[in-house]
């Protein structure tokens, strides 16, 4: 786990904050680059010049109290937002150069885990991971769909609720099938959105080593939007802090624990477990 | 004043939104790929889930016609053109409208609370980011449903008004099911019968519209569900007056 960056130096004050992109030192392409986005809703700015990158295999969480613009800035990487302004490249497309079909090819490479996990109520589990191959791998056998389905379910260990309708699942067994779904189209790009939200600790614990598995199985690039400081520890390779829109902060999960600034080290406090999870993962 | 004016604004800005959504329709509708097996499952959601309820309605509704009519026709002694005036006011006017209004009751509902409750629940949102076009799954196979089904709904309303009708005729005279469809076809014509079909499509259409434009601009929260829904209906069923209203003068010129 890359663990080199260092922390930027926090200021609330915006007409100093630096905001400046730092690319990889290895000339490693990143495989997400975000410059100067901006987003408002009428009077009220949520996200303020946000520069950042996520170079190839690594997960990048990002920090941040309620309200601080965490959802908006992923929904804004796949166009369920506009920004104002600001430049997204994934995989090496600049989001603004495309049209609506290139959008939705790139889609395709790129997962999104709802915070609800967002599973079609009217579908059984099957039919919620057959939907997307149904719609984007016309060619593929029944066969194949069903052996892919049942690969997904097994990764998220779900098989037995294959015929289930999601209305009958748990919290966590609707997070896990949602995951399931997402990875279904083999994404080169993960974003999720607040995965451990309404999940009792050791559940939390669960998805978010599920998390980390999965990344490593299939050596996605990740944006994890959380802010639950158990997920952050088992999944962050690097944090990001966003306060009042702006990036505060950025560094390592351990850079950012012994932080000098004390609104960033309150994040860490107040939670014992997070270095049980740490330890678990060997972080 | 400033609220007045705010209301206007409200009003003109969801008139140019839902044009613009009903044109969409259009574009998308020719589009490939064609989800005809959502298409035949909203079908049998809106034809063959609501064939009880309307037929229902529709009985009552013939029966409950002739009893009230029987007396005046009576009075002149015009008993025998009760079946051609059953007729041509069920297929011209009554069947389509009852339908419609049904229909807006409860399919627009069904469609407003379904898609505001994906919306909210970010069903539509995780389509889209699936790469899948949630207006061309949800929207038109809802709505190319609404308007082939509701046609064929609005001529089985006919038939069963017209049945309703004969029954209700038989408790003070005697006629058979035979001479009281011959007398009332005899007094229907093409001008009776073909608008009446035309305009069954263009209510069909703007139900599944109107019904789909509300759920799936419903804001978050679980209260715009309910808000969809009730819109759903009294808007559609507004804009099945408008039609029949405009529908009623150009059958005149005719």
């Amino acid at each position: 786990m890359d663990q080199t960056n260092n922390t930027i130096s926090p200021t609330t004050d915006r007409a100093v904050q630096p905001q400046v992109e730092k690319l990889p030192a290895n000339g490693q392409q990143p495989v997400i680059v975000v410059r100067g986005l901006t987003k408002s809703f009428g009077e009220h700015e949520v996200l303020h010049s946000i520069s950042l990158h996520v170079k190839k295999g690594e997960n990048l969480v990002v920090l941040g109290k309620s309200g601080s613009g965490k959802s908006v800035f992923i929904k804004c990487l796949v166009r369920l937002e506009w920004p104002d302004c600001g430049t997204i490249s994934i995989l090496g497309k600049d989001l603004d150069s495309l049209n609506y079909q290139e959008t939705n090819d790139l889609r395709i490479r790129i997962g999104f885990l709802f915070q609800n996990a967002a599973l079609y109520d009217s579908m059984t589990v099957r039919e919620n991971l057959a939907f997307p191959l149904r719609q984007h791998k016309k060619r593929m056998s029944a066969k194949k769909k069903e052996a892919l389905i049942l690969e997904m379910l097994d990764n998220v260990g779900l098989v037995d609720s294959i015929d289930q309708l999601p209305s009958k699942l748990s919290g966590g067994q609707v997070k896990r099938i949602g995951l399931a779904r997402t990875l279904i189209l083999q994404p080169e790009v993960m974003l999720y959105d607040e995965p451990t939200t309404g999940l009792d600790t050791i559940t939390a614990k669960e998805i978010s080593e599920l998390i980390v598995k999965m990344q490593k199985k299939y050596h996605i690039s990740s944006i994890i939007i959380t802010h639950d400081m158990i997920c952050a520890g088992i999944t962050a390779d690097r944090i990001i802090i966003l306060r009042d829109g702006i990036v505060y902060a950025e560094g390592s999960y351990a850079q950012l624990e012994n932080s000098q600034d004390e609104w960033i080290r309150s994040f860490f406090d107040f939670s014992d477990n997070i270095n049980t999870a740490q330890n678990a993962t060997g972080k | 004043m400033q609220p007045f004016l705010h209301r206007y604004q409200t009003f003109f800005h969801q008139a140019g939104d839902l044009t613009a959504f009903m044109l969409r329709f259009f574009r998308e509708v020719v589009k490939p790929p064609f989800e005809w097996r959502e298409i035949f499952y909203q079908c049998y959601l809106v034809g063959y889930k609501s064939t009880l309820l309307i037929g229902l309605t529709g009985f009552i509704m013939g029966a409950v016609l002739t009893i009230q009519t029987r007396p005046s026709m009576a009075g002149f002694g015009a008993v025998s053109l009760i079946p051609g005036m059953i007729a041509v006011s069920v297929v011209r006017e009554i069947g389509p409208m009852i339908t419609a209004l049904i229909c807006c009751g409860k399919i627009g509902s069904r469609m407003g609370a379904e898609l505001g409750s994906m919306r909210v629940t970010e069903q539509i949102d995780a389509m889209e980011v699936s790469a899948i076009n949630p207006f061309h799954f949800l929207v038109v196979t809802r709505t190319v449903a609404t308007t082939l089904m509701i046609p064929l709904l609005t001529i089985l309303t006919d038939g069963i008004a017209l049945f309703g009708g004969y029954l209700a005729m038989n408790i003070h005279d005697v006629t058979s099911l035979r001479h009281f469809f011959t007398a009332g076809m005899a007094h229907l014509d093409f001008v009776d019968i073909f608008p009446a079909v035309i305009k069954s499509f263009f209510f069909g259409y703007v139900i599944g519209i109107i019904g789909c434009y509300k759920g799936y601009h419903a804001s978050r929260g679980t209260e715009s569900v309910g808000i969809a829904a009730n819109s759903a209906v009294v808007a559609s069923s507004l804009a099945v007056f408008i039609i029949d209203m405009i529908a009623a003068q150009i059958t005149d010129l005719l």
